[in-house]
């Protein structure tokens, strides 16, 4: 089934808008509401919007499977490596050996800010990038392999 | 008193809309209405104090949920109990 072009036009439009959101959504995860998870959905469905407008064959010169799972192995390959990187100078998995002093993400929390700092947290940002990464693929692989299934031609 | 009243509109809501899945007959507007049912839920989390909780049920519940099950109806019968 072909889609309009007045969808194609607002997937095309939409779609960065939409990226934007998921990475404020990931990158401030340690700060508000959401996290990796929830930036991960949302890039996904920014990634949906483009799966559904265009057709299958042109979508997946967009959007590729390959990409997306290395994605997913990149988000968690990322992850065992920052939750492993603790004890290489001693301390125990998972320690957040970032948090006070790093070279990233290392600032001290002020007592009673009101306003949030985003160079804090140590390891949790990186974290959140690791499972938004991996949420992004997976999901994406997920519907890929949906829109795949389906004998007729989108 | 008027939280009360919202947090009533907006369950009754979710009830009507689940009521609309079970009787569709339509799976299109059987989706649909799920995905209203996920919306309503999505606000009553942010009302009770979790919008993480709220971000999580929009992004997979409204989004994605919905958009799986149209693009599995697009590749079986539109209409429940027909033949393939």
């Amino acid at each position: 089934m072909q889609m309009s072009s007045i969808v194609k036009t607002t997937a095309d439009i939409l779609f960065p808008f939409i990226l934007i959101y998921g990475l404020y959504i990931i990158i401030h995860g340690h700060l508000t509401p959401g996290g990796g998870f929830q930036g991960g959905a949302i890039l996904a469905s920014g990634v949906l919007l483009l799966l559904l407008a265009y057709r299958y064959t042109e979508s997946t010169k967009i959007v590729r499977q390959v990409v997306m799972k290395s994605f997913e192995s990149t988000g968690l390959l990322l992850f065992i490596i920052a939750a492993l990187s603790a004890m290489v100078i001693g301390a125990g998995f998972f320690f957040n050996w970032l948090s006070p002093g790093g070279f990233i993400f290392g600032d001290v929390v002020a007592y009673g800010s009101a306003v949030a700092n985003l160079n804090t947290g140590g390891l949790i940002p990186m974290m959140n990038i690791a499972v938004g990464l991996e949420v992004v693929g997976a999901i994406s692989v997920i519907l890929l392999a949906l829109l795949s299934g389906i004998k007729e031609k989108i | 008193m008027i939280e009360m009243i919202l947090h009533a509109f907006i369950l009754i809501g979710m009830i009507v809309a689940a009521i609309l899945v079970f009787f569709f007959k339509d799976l299109v507007s059987a989706a649909v209405a799920f995905g209203l049912f996920s919306f309503l839920l999505a606000i009553e989390f942010y009302l009770l104090q979790a919008p993480d909780v709220a971000i999580a049920e929009a992004a997979i519940g409204a989004g994605l949920t919905t958009a799986a099950f149209i693009i599995a109806i697009r590749g079986t019968a539109r209409q429940e109990g027909d033949e393939v």
